[in-house]
């Protein structure tokens, strides 16, 4: 179509902003979620009030959150950084739950045979619980990726530019095209998110790939 | 937060056509509204995915595929789409209502499918052994064994549908999303808070209304509250993965 | 686990590099809706670039090209942040450094200012507007070109209730629903204001948007049989809409200025707006507009040739 042709370079740098904005949270509530599902699964009174805490976080509205930040952070109004921590917000209550559950989806027998094995409590959480945790992990990173991207897009309201910003302009002026494109975008961008964390996954798994290989 | 306190304890908030209540019940309609259409697209489809086995690919990549959907986005295609030849409310409710239950479809047909798919075999093959027919395993035996995570996939569609009626407001809607708009567009913080405090406790209530109707629904044979096994000791027992099926979808 | 290390390190820095992109290009001051994405909060502009911000309606979005594109060709560094919402969202960011300057309406500005503000012509607005700015703020010189709020109503409706004015609705009004923007609920201007000049008691009023599609629907529908639209609204001609007069001048002289943080103001900063507020009147305007909104061009592309045409950029 001829509009997204003419505005390639715009989409472009607009598909990198709402990459930025949906992206760097990914891996900060990511490292985030890390010691908190770690926690949760540790102790185990702190599982319920650490889940249902973050779910409650989840349900508020993302437009609010994104206009209260400054008042929460002291951050200037028009300041991306809201939303870059709003958006860490949510992909931390999305995580947490995931973290916690893939730790537990560790065997008991593995734990018992990495600590018989002269493991540490720290050893064992990076070298045996995590690795083994990933395909959990991932599988929750890869809905907080799609709906990162997603929710994004609304941010466009509060004049944040990113691929929503494609939909406001659009709306403003009855102009289907850019709106169009926009959608595209932003299922091209998640798609493009979605890969990146299989093939991750993919290579930090190879016990899953083992069976395959022989003959 | 005290503009927000204010905002809701001020009496004249609750009272009108855009009073606190109002807005609630524009909102809870608009939500059901979108559930039972989405539903009935989705729980048949899912069925026959699940018991026939049949497009399951299609299904799984729907689900994910649409979550990347953006909803502002949506709102605002079809609301341009559908405007020029609706007259009167229907042009801003039924856009609203077509782009709600095309978020709220791959939710529940996840759930649905991968309920009916994991039914434990041994449960179709003896109902087979009973003599029942392919539709009489799939509503006597797939169905009720499927009902946790069909619930999972309509609680997790109910999350969405209030989230999204929530920026609906933006092409004109009712519902607690004016607060936020009306509140936004002349920087009332405490109206904005209180919006997104109704909106949190709504979808908390909503969806506890919807865990209740499971506990009920569910037969009590799954809920594992009749185990007759041994119980296995603590640190041989794997925690069941709950990271549910609708979020690896 | 070297492996592992390998793959995180590896992922992790292509997902940062491509967002340091992001970051780094927010300098282009010609590509439309760009915002300085800098991480490090808060805008990264330097003592000399201006920051040109506008409201969340296409005509603003044009002006505030239109001084971005004049500011640029006398080699002002620009950046632009469009699209950012109603006076009530931009003002304080004017006040917090988030934005230098933004196309503004003399009339409603100075209400904004001094709730008590009465002149309706031109030239009174604009000295009421100076009186009544904050110290940090200032304005240039006015142009000539209008934009004012407007009740509009369809033809038949102005048919069935013989309507020429906003005055000839005070008698219907309470059968009547009114549509405009959700901040018409309060402002001066709006549902108080026609109340106040007026003694307009309408049934209900509908929040919609600022004169955007939302409003023209509306209004196209039936859902409101009034609504706030702007004068220079191509729709309106297009629609066959009547405009209600404005005897009582509730909707004081709107003439387009610049309004700019003061500690920004220099000669050329001042010199090249002004050539621009000189060159423009109602019906340019009103034709910029229309190629904007009905013909789906850049506003940046018809800001350009706005320039170009006039020797400004």
């Amino acid at each position: 179509m001829t509009w997204f042709l003419d505005h390639r370079a715009e989409v472009f740098d607009l598909a990198v902003r709402h990459l930025y904005l949906a992206g760097v949270p990914l891996l900060i509530g990511l490292l985030l979620a890390l010691p908190l599902g770690w926690l949760a699964r540790r102790f185990r009174p702190l599982y319920p009030p650490l889940i249902i805490g973050t779910g409650l976080l989840y349900t508020i509205p993302s437009l609010a959150l994104f206009i209260l930040m400054p008042g929460f952070i002291g951050t200037q109004i028009l300041d991306p950084v809201n939303v870059l921590i709003a958006m860490t917000i949510y992909t931390i209550a999305l995580l947490v739950r995931t973290v916690a559950d893939g730790l537990g989806a560790v065997p008991g027998d593995v734990n018992q045979a990495a600590t018989a094995m002269g493991y540490g409590r720290v050893a064992r959480f990076f070298k045996v619980e995590l690795p083994l945790a990933v395909p959990v992990i991932s599988a929750g990173l890869r809905v907080a990726a799609v709906s990162n991207v997603s929710i994004v897009s609304v941010a466009a309201i509060i004049g944040v530019a990113q691929l929503g910003s494609l939909f406001t302009d659009g709306f403003s002026r009855s102009f289907l095209d850019p709106i169009v494109v926009g959608i595209i975008a932003c299922v091209v961008l998640a798609l493009l998110l979605d890969v990146v964390i299989v093939a991750a996954t993919w290579l930090l798994t190879p016990w899953q790939r083992a069976g395959r290989v022989r003959t | 937060m005290n503009a927000m306190i204010g905002f809701l304890t001020d009496p004249a908030h609750w009272t009108g056509s855009d009073g606190i209540p109002t807005r609630i019940l524009e909102h809870l309609v608009l939500a059901f509204e979108a559930l039972l259409l989405a539903a009935l697209i989705a729980v048949p489809l899912g069925l026959w995915v699940g018991h026939t086995g049949r497009g399951r690919f299609v299904a799984v990549n729907l689900a994910g595929a649409a979550r990347a959907l953006p909803s502002l986005g949506l709102l605002f295609l079809v609301w341009l789409w559908l405007s020029g030849t609706l007259q009167g409310d229907a042009s801003y409710v039924v856009p609203t209502l077509v782009v709600l239950v095309i978020l709220a479809v791959p939710p529940i047909l996840s759930g649905v499918y991968a309920g009916v798919e994991g039914v434990d075999p041994a449960a179709r093959d003896a109902a087979r052994g009973m003599g029942m027919r392919g539709t009489q395993v799939l509503a006597k035996v797939e169905v009720p064994c499927a009902l946790p995570l069909i619930f999972s996939g309509l609680r997790s569609a109910m999350l969405q549908i209030i989230a999204t009626a929530t920026i609906a407001a933006s092409i004109g809607i009712g519902g607690l999303g004016r607060f936020l708009i009306d509140g936004l567009s002349v920087r009332d913080y405490g109206q904005m808070a209180a919006g997104a405090v109704l909106v949190a406790v709504l979808a908390l209530l909503v969806d506890l209304l919807l865990a209740l109707v499971q506990r009920l629904v569910v037969s009590p044979g799954l809920t594992g509250a009749f185990s007759t096994a041994r119980p296995v000791p603590e640190d041989r027992r794997a925690e069941p993965s709950s990271t549910s099926l609708q979020e690896a979808a | 686990m070297n492996r592992t290390k390998i793959v995180l390190a590896l992922t992790t820095t292509a997902l940062l590099s491509v967002s340091a992109c992001g970051s780094s290009s927010g300098g282009n001051p010609l590509s439309t809706g760009s915002a300085s994405a800098s991480a490090g909060g808060g805008s990264s502009a330097d003592a000399g670039t201006i920051v040109v911000g506008s409201a969340n309606f296409p005509e603003n979005e044009l002006l505030a090209e239109i001084y971005a594109g004049a500011l640029a060709g006398k080699g002002v560094k620009v950046d632009k942040k469009l699209n950012i919402g109603s006076r009530e969202t931009y003002i304080p960011a004017l006040n917090d450094g988030s934005i230098d300057l933004i196309p503004e309406y003399t009339g409603v500005l100075a209400q904004y200012f001094n709730k008590d503000a009465k002149a309706t012509d031109s030239e009174g607005v604009y000295k009421e507007l100076k009186a009544a700015l904050p110290p940090n703020l200032t304005v240039l010189d006015k142009s000539a070109a209008e934009d004012k709020d407007a009740v509009v109503v369809t033809k038949e409706t102005a048919d069935k209730y013989k309507l020429k004015s906003i005055a000839d609705l005070q008698p219907v009004a309470k059968d009547l629903t009114l549509g405009g923007p959700p901040e018409w609920k309060t402002r001066p201007t709006g549902v108080p204001g026609l109340k106040k000049v007026y003694n307009l008691d309408f049934k209900t009023f509908r929040p919609l948007d600022a004169g955007g599609p939302l409003s023209v629907n509306a209004l196209k529908n039936g859902q409101v049989q009034a609504v706030n639209l702007f004068t220079t609204d191509p729709s309106i001609a297009a629609n066959g809409f009547v405009v209600l007069d404005d005897p009582k001048s509730l909707f004081a002289a709107q003439n387009v200025v610049p309004l700019i943080t003061k500690a920004k103001v220099n000669a050329k900063v001042s010199d090249s707006l002004n050539a621009v507020s000189a060159k423009l009147d109602t019906t340019t305007l009103g034709e910029l507009v229309k190629e904007v909104v009905t013909d789906k061009k850049d506003a940046s592309a018809v800001a350009k040739e706005f320039l170009t045409k006039n020797n400004l950029g």
